[in-house]
């Protein structure tokens, strides 16, 4: 995280990469325990990724970074769980055990971010998907839209911001 | 698009950097000290002899409190942006606020004769002081409250009242500096008041403003 935040892209990849699983089964746990189907688990998982990067400079470098992972995890959980109409404290512990691997992402129809990337201003859409999707690097987005890096840049964050504010707005 | 992707779109995002809270807070609270400071001094002014009444043990207690009231403040509300961080030490740092205030109280109900404990907590501007120090209190707590949006507040009612604390402690700092009423009494009461009014505006603002 330490990297990330200080711009090394590729093991701030690294890092989401490994949370995921564990992350993935804090969700199915936290579902399952309010008695609902896990099938919103990648929303949840989504929508806490998107937590962590856009808050990371909420974490403290000096910090350990573990209470600060599960309070964002708990966060979104809770908030996943109020916005379908529930309300159920949480055992702060749901989010601790660290499970290896075995955790594979389901298929979904319709995930909740495809709606919202489709809720995107077009230019913003355009980047996230060619970044996300098509997996172009900023460079390539950049030839290939006619924009300048910076306008890539720019429209990437504004976009990744918007999906969040969009998880977060759903149904409130 | 899978996780996967969304994580690609994040890591390729991660050359901007994001300022921590701590930061955006010091540099929001330039603009708004400065406009707090500039009401202050264009429409309420220093009391006259502020400075040779420094001695005065009443009115160096006030203007203390207030101070200390900024500091502990500033410290919990950068707490309770951070997921994770503990916030009970500095909730309880905080506490020596009200307890000193307490204990000033009885210092003071020791020292002055009983017939005159209803002109001291009454003063002779209380309406004023009501309103100033909210007045002196809104551009801070508007920068607070922007600032801390860079924050993850778990609570965010709780850091917007927390925050709300802090801009009423600055109001009611720069507030003393003006008021003519150094009893103790005068300012567990109606400091108080209008700082917690502050707080609760924080609050609703908070729960609105600090989503995440």
């Amino acid at each position: 995280m330490r990297a990330g935040n200080a711009g090394d892209a590729d093991s701030y990849r690294r890092l989401l990469l490994h949370l995921t699983p564990v992350l993935r089964a804090g969700a199915r746990r936290g579902l399952a325990g309010a008695g609902m189907a896990d099938t919103d688990a990648e929303d949840v998982v989504q929508e806490t990724l998107l937590a962590i990067h856009l808050k990371r400079q909420s974490w403290d470098e000096d910090a350990p970074i573990g209470p600060w992972l599960r309070a964002i995890a708990r966060h979104k959980m809770i908030d996943t769980l109020r916005r379908r109409g529930r309300r159920i404290d949480l055992p702060l512990d749901d989010f601790s055990e660290v499970v290896a691997g075995g955790e594979s992402e389901p298929s979904m129809l319709v995930a909740d971010v495809d709606r919202h990337l489709e809720c995107l201003p077009g230019g913003q859409r355009n980047v996230v998907r060619a970044i996300a999707v098509d997996g172009a690097s900023i460079d390539e987005t950049a030839a290939r839209l006619s924009m300048t890096n910076g306008a890539v840049r720019v429209a990437l964050h504004r976009g990744l911001r918007a999906l969040a504010s969009k998880f977060n707005g759903e149904g409130t | 698009m899978n996780t996967g992707d969304l994580i690609r779109a994040l890591a390729a995002d991660s050359e901007v950097h994001p300022m921590p809270p701590g930061r955006a807070l010091a540099l929001a609270l330039i603009p708004g000290v400065a406009i707090a400071l500039g009401l202050h001094f264009a429409l309420l002014g220093l009391r006259p002899h502020l400075l040779t009444l420094l001695g005065e043990p009443r009115l160096l207690f006030k203007l203390c409190l207030t101070v200390l009231l900024v500091a502990l403040s500033g410290q919990l509300v950068l707490r309770l942006v951070k997921p994770g961080a503990g916030v009970h030490g500095a909730a309880l740092m905080l506490a020596i606020v009200p307890a000193l205030l307490a204990a000033a109280n009885l210092a003071e109900l020791s020292a002055v004769p009983a017939g005159l404990w209803g002109q001291r907590l009454i003063g002779s501007n209380a309406k004023f002081c009501l309103e100033s120090i909210p007045f002196l209190a809104a551009a801070p707590l508007v920068a607070a409250l922007l600032a801390l949006r860079q924050g993850a507040p778990e609570h965010p009612a709780l850091a917007g009242a927390a925050a709300g604390l802090f801009a009423g402690a600055i109001g009611a700092a720069c507030y003393a500096t003006h008021c003519p009423d150094d009893s103790p009494l005068f300012v567990a009461a109606w400091y108080s008041l209008a700082i917690g009014f502050v707080a609760a505006i924080g609050a609703v603002a908070g729960r609105r403003l600090l989503r995440w």
